[in-house]
């Protein structure tokens, strides 16, 4: 079941015009700029399916950037997120693409800054709700049946061991786990489904694990 | 994941069985799920409900949307309506008028709550603050009305869809529709399965509407079709109330508004291809409100 809470159907409240392609697109937004852990300097967005052919009428465009910008669904400022964006120095240009993708209202965002940069795919599948479906080329098969979060960390051993541990600690079940990495002692990440909500306190301590980069819920 | 109903055979069964109301398993479900409290999720509930009623309050003052396509509209409705002489009836319009207007200030980018979507967002409000004063509800109930439209929301959204872009307007302002409608029979002091009756009506006469929108824009003719969406929902509620059923039970109706929307080619699933957008009209607006430039800069 992809939709779980009462208010993923009356909700979210939200600066209109479009759940799906205004409070989707910034939810998109807001969790490409958590995973990246601070606020890029540019932003490449490529927009598919319906995104790309409707994403100005939507005001599409508007809300990735202030997802970007970290603000939330209700946040007024969303309507004049390109003009903070300059202010906050932060360039962004978008690319409506004509290539298929498996989902009618996908996103590719690639952003970065000097230190580094990272690439994300999203789609919104509607009522605002969004599934994040690739990580720096990784795919991320999630059923979407499950609260996951998704931990970035450098390939050590003794990683997987602490999270699973403090998950364990707090009574948190693991239904579904995938560690994929891209070069031995580089970037890896974990995807892990589990069978309760994970609070924020729970985030923050698996933050402060050793060689544990970015803790990021990726569905709840 | 365990829940207390995965389609609404279910949902009604189980409110006749522990002779309780749908709003009221609602509410026992997003306990179980998210392990919050009663209190909790009743104030996140109401906040939601209050939202509504501002956009409401917001939309009837009168909001035009920055293409200008629309706006106002709801201010003509009620003015209208106190003349005395509707021929559909003061809370029919009514309910109507609470509709475009939470669409409109949709459209002008102001603040609403998503029932289900953006683009639908003013039927389940709509019909609520219209049947209110006729049926003098309590808080509770005008938030249990929003629990009962989340109950039948919740079946629609994981059996088929809630969005334009996967299965066309059917799935959005159709499922809005039919949640209202069977919302508006439980305040009404309808059973259950009055309420899946209602749903059932509503949707069967919401099948497939396609999502063609103008330039792309949640306006034309989206809040027009939230207002039918409000009208629509009246009607069957009481014809429900009535004792009218409908032929093809509600999960399999809830079947064919997927199927139905799987076979919808994607110029009419809010790709602004097709419909009403590809009208010349239609294109005349687009090309008048945007132009040529797609890239955007910071800089």
């Amino acid at each position: 079941m992809k939709f779980k809470s009462v208010f993923d159907i009356i909700g979210p409240v939200m600066i209109g015009p479009s759940s799906s392609h205004t409070a989707g697109a910034a939810r998109i937004g807001r969790v490409a700029r958590d995973l990246f852990g601070r606020q890029p300097e540019w932003a490449k967005i490529h927009l598919y399916g319906s995104f790309a052919e409707t994403y100005k009428g939507h005001s599409t465009d508007v809300a990735i950037v202030g997802g970007l910008l970290d603000y939330d669904t209700d946040d007024e400022r969303i309507k004049t997120s390109f003009e903070e964006a300059k202010e906050a120095g932060m360039d962004f240009e978008f690319i409506p693409e004509t290539g298929h993708t498996d989902h009618p209202n996908t996103a590719r965002i690639v952003i970065g800054d000097s230190r580094s940069e990272m690439s994300m795919v999203g789609i919104s599948i509607g009522g605002g709700k969004i599934e994040i479906t690739e990580l720096n080329g990784f795919p991320l098969r999630l059923s979407g049946n499950h609260p996951a979060i998704l931990v970035v960390h450098d390939d050590r051993s003794g990683c997987i061991a602490n999270v699973s541990n403090c998950l364990y600690k707090y009574d948190i079940n693991i239904g579904h786990m995938e560690v994929s990495r891209r070069q031995k002692g580089e970037m890896a990440l974990m995807v892990i489904e589990v069978d309760q909500t994970v609070d924020l306190f729970i985030m923050d301590e698996l933050r402060q694990l050793p060689n544990i980069t970015q803790v990021t819920r990726i569905a709840d | 994941m365990d829940v207390l109903f995965r389609n609404v055979k279910e949902l009604v069964e189980r409110a006749e069985n522990e002779n309780k109301l749908i709003s009221e398993i609602m509410i026992e479900q997003e306990m179980l799920i998210t392990q919050r409290s009663r209190e909790d999720i009743m104030v996140q509930m109401e906040r939601n409900l209050t939202v509504m009623e501002e956009a409401v309050e917001k939309g009837l003052k009168g909001v035009h949307s920055v293409s200008g396509l629309t706006g106002g509209d709801a201010v003509l409705l009620q003015a209208y309506i106190e003349k005395g002489n509707t021929l559909s009836g003061p809370l029919m319009l009514d309910a109507v008028s609470k509709a475009v207007a939470t669409n409109e200030v949709n459209a002008a980018m102001g603040t609403i709550c998503a029932t289900p979507t953006a683009g639908s967002a003013g039927v389940v409000p709509g019909t609520l603050f219209a049947v209110k004063n006729q049926l003098n509800p309590t808080r509770e109930q005008m938030i249990r009305y929003l629990f009962t439209s989340g109950a039948f929301g919740f079946v629609v959204a994981n059996n088929a869809s809630i969005s334009g872009a996967a299965g066309g307007c059917q799935a959005e302002v159709g499922s809005a529709a039919a949640m209202a409608s069977a919302a508006i029979v439980e305040m009404a002091g309808g059973t259950a399965q009055q309420s899946s009756e209602a749903f059932a009506i509503t949707m069967k006469n919401m099948l497939g509407l396609v999502c063609d929108p103008v330039a792309g824009l949640v306006e034309v003719p989206c809040v027009k079709r939230n207002a039918m969406g409000a009208s629509n929902a009246v009607v069957a509620a009481d014809m429900a109330l009535a004792g009218v059923t409908s032929r093809i039970p509600c999960d399999e109706v809830i079947g064919a508004m997927f199927e139905i929307g799987q076979s919808m080619p994607s110029a009419l699933k809010e790709t602004a291809k097709g419909g009403l957008a590809a009208t010349p009209t239609g294109k005349w607006l687009e090309s008048k409100i945007f132009g040529g430039s797609v890239v955007g800069s910071g800089k």
